[in-house]
């Protein structure tokens, strides 16, 4: 799960990482009573949003007095943002967060995140602070420092000693480097974080370090612990047909083809993905019902399918262990039934009791294609779908 | 004929009273399975499907001379259900269980090093070696016994393709899915490993999945060492960067992680590569027939 970076600031702050001084608004007023309280002769008015790159495209201003914070506001607000992480869509503007400009003297930065390689959370760090961890990836590796940090011991003085020296801080940094580091594991381990990420991370004038930037992901699978966290969801960043299929436990991830897929299971929901494509089709969607689906998932799957006004034609893709190709295609029937389903749709089924849920189809009356196998089942409802669209036209 | 388990494997159910738990081991018995106990806490002393029940694995394991573990634990508690497992020194423990946090896994990811003990999962279908033993929810009527090792982050994607061999008359020695999270106990190496050095395996299906290098590392190992025909598959060729598909592991982060990084790795170790998944049993029969006639 993404947080904004205002969120990620507060997290930070109650572990003890310091931030800039500042709030979140969502009016020009607010805005200006912000600049004014925080009465420094520079204030940054930042847009939040669930992505980066935020900067380039508009949705970071400074203003050197509280009238022209609320003007920037104004603009900013309901701005649609586009930036390369946001996609050709953009993301509206529905809050800002309005903080002290500070004396800044070197930019670095910071995150921590868990390596799958090397099983354990590893600290990064760069002096090429305000660049994309990618970008400085890809053109100097050797620029990134990493620690790994084991979970029985947990971080230790050393390893902020080879960060901070490697960073070029100096010995006399460590007396701030170290709380700051110290924090933001706390903060970090104790979320069930994902990512924590702080770029820039900057050394000001007087040699106070500050997270100016603060991002945070946490692990979806650890929320039950974390009901706080799970509260600071903004549905408003994500797309209202996942936040549907959510709500009904299921996977589903929008993308921009015409070939709505059902199937059980990640990875053959990826493969079927895969050979719509290959038969010359574009799947609308990624969607996993689920190892042990019922009836009412599959129903709850078909009206999702419905509600994206790009699906052109459905493909159901079963293999069928725990959950039973008879159950399946009942629940099928059943859905097209009472959605009246103008749709047209590819059923693929294979494994347990197959026999029977074939025949329940074919009895249903309803107008179902039968295929014979994954790559008959994609070839069909390609030519479906695109039969549908010109027809649509 | 098998690596792992074998009809020599007896099999512990960690939450065998629970509702999952009962199923599976239900089939699994069906099947030939000799699970000898269960382990509910606060339930030790009584039977359960004829199995009897024991308050801890430790307990279970000592009164029952079982070698392995089966996990149908709720993911809060799944990795102390681990831990517990590794504690008890079972030299294979296989977690079913989805949605382990992954700090837990980190956590159990240090013991498992410091340990004898072989963790398959979590987030996986489990491991079954056919007309042997089955410990996992894999339909057991699609497998036939065989000589082809088939190892997979996946689990109805695993099927499919076993269900192709099968259909094509080719059995499997030990199918393995190894789970679809960032953390798992056995990656796609060391499952290659096994395969490769067991002498009865002649040809090994490798199915992958975007996110992570353990395709990678695996392909590298297969260049240097196998010399068994491999076939490979990588689901999420269309898969958007930056997105969890289904699985928490299956994500192109940083532009990392891509179907196509894996193809390329697993085409410069002389992998059968497959881009369909309608074609996996086939491009194995073509390859044992190609190897056949060397």
């Amino acid at each position: 799960m993404k947080i904004h970076e205002y969120q990620a600031k507060e997290i930070f702050r109650r572990f003890g990482v310091p931030t800039p001084r500042g709030e979140m608004v969502t009016t020009p007023e607010q805005a200006r009573a912000v600049a004014q309280k925080l009465g420094t002769p520079v204030v940054v008015v930042k847009a939040q949003i669930h992505a980066g790159g935020r900067g380039k495209a508009g949705g970071v201003k400074l203003a050197r007095s509280a009238d022209e914070a609320a003007q920037l506001a104004s603009q900013i607000l309901g701005m649609k943002l586009v930036t390369p992480q946001t996609g050709p869509g953009g993301r509206i503007v529905r809050r800002l967060l309005v903080e002290e400009g500070l004396d800044i003297k070197r930019e670095l930065y910071l995150s921590i995140l868990v390596d799958r390689a090397v099983e354990a959370p590893v600290i990064m760090a760069s002096t090429a602070g305000g660049v994309e961890i990618e970008e400085v990836a890809r053109q100097n590796p050797a620029a990134i420092l990493r620690e790994a940090v084991r979970p029985a011991t947990g971080l230790q003085p050393y390893h902020v000693r080879k960060l901070a020296f490697g960073l070029g801080l100096g010995a006399d940094a460590l007396k701030v480097a170290t709380p700051f580091l110290q924090s933001l594991y706390r903060a970090f381990i104790e979320t069930d974080a994902s990512l924590a990420e702080i770029n820039p991370l900057v050394v000001t004038g007087d040699g106070r370090l500050i997270a100016l930037d603060a991002k945070m992901n946490f692990d979806d699978n650890a929320l039950d612990r974390h009901k706080d966290l799970a509260e600071l969801r903004d549905l408003d960043e994500e797309d209202p047909l996942e936040v549907e299929a959510s709500r009904f436990k299921l996977n589903y991830i929008k993308l921009d083809g015409t070939v709505g897929c059902m199937v059980n299971g990640a990875g053959l929901a990826m493969a079927t993905m895969d050979i719509i494509k290959l038969a010359g089709g574009a799947p609308a969607n990624f969607l996993d019902v689920g190892g042990g689906a019922n009836a009412e998932q599959v129903r709850n799957a078909f009206k999702i399918l419905m509600s994206d006004p790009e699906v052109r034609g459905v493909f159901i893709n079963i293999f069928g262990g725990i959950l039973r190709c008879d159950v399946l295609a009942t629940g099928v029937v059943a859905a097209a039934r009472e959605l009246r389903l103008k749709l047209p749709v590819v059923v693929r089924m294979e494994g347990t009791n197959v026999e029977q849920g074939r025949q329940i189809l074919r009895e249903s009356g309803l107008d179902f294609a039968v295929a014979e196998g994954m790559k008959d089942g994609a070839e069909k409802v390609v030519r479906l779908a695109g039969a549908a669209a010109g027809g649509a036209r | 004929m098998s690596v792992l388990i074998d009809e020599r494997t007896r099999v512990i159910v960690q939450g065998l009273t629970g509702r999952e738990g009962s199923f599976h081991a239900q089939q699994m018995i069906a099947y030939g399975t000799s699970v000898v106990a269960g382990v509910t806490p606060g339930k030790g002393g009584t039977l359960h499907l004829d199995v009897p029940v024991f308050d801890t694995v430790a307990e279970a394991a000592r009164q029952t001379h079982a070698n392995a573990s089966l996990i149908f634990v709720p993911p809060p508690y799944a990795a102390d259900a681990i831990l517990e497992a590794v504690d008890a020194a079972l030299p294979l423990v296989v977690c079913i269980t989805e949605g382990v946090p992954t700090l837990d896994m980190v956590r159990v990811a240090a013991a498992l090093r410091a340990s004898a003990t072989r963790l398959i999962g979590p987030n996986c279908p489990g491991i079954i070696s056919p007309g042997k033993c089955k410990m996992g929810i894999m339909p057991g009527q699609i497998h036939m016994p065989g000589r082809v090792g088939v190892v997979s982050r996946s689990g109805t994607l695993t099927y499919e393709a076993v269900h192709q061999l099968t259909k094509l008359g080719i059995g499997q020695s030990t199918c393995i899915g190894i789970g679809g999270d960032p953390i798992i106990g056995t990656s796609f190496l060391d499952a290659i490993r096994l395969f490769h050095e067991d002498a009865d395996t002649t040809a090994i299906v490798m199915i992958g999945e975007i996110g992570g290098n353990a395709e990678q590392q695996a392909a590298e190992f297969i260049k240097q060492n196998v010399r068994k025909p491999v076939v490979g598959f990588i689901a999420g060729q269309t898969a958007p960067p930056g997105r969890r598909m289904g699985h928490a592991g299956a994500i192109i982060s940083g532009g990392a992680g891509t179907a196509a990084e894996k193809y390329e790795a697993m085409a410069a170790a002389g992998i059968h590569c497959v881009q369909s998944p309608a074609d996996i049993g086939q491009t194995l029969a073509a390859a044992l027939g190609k190897a056949a006639s060397k």
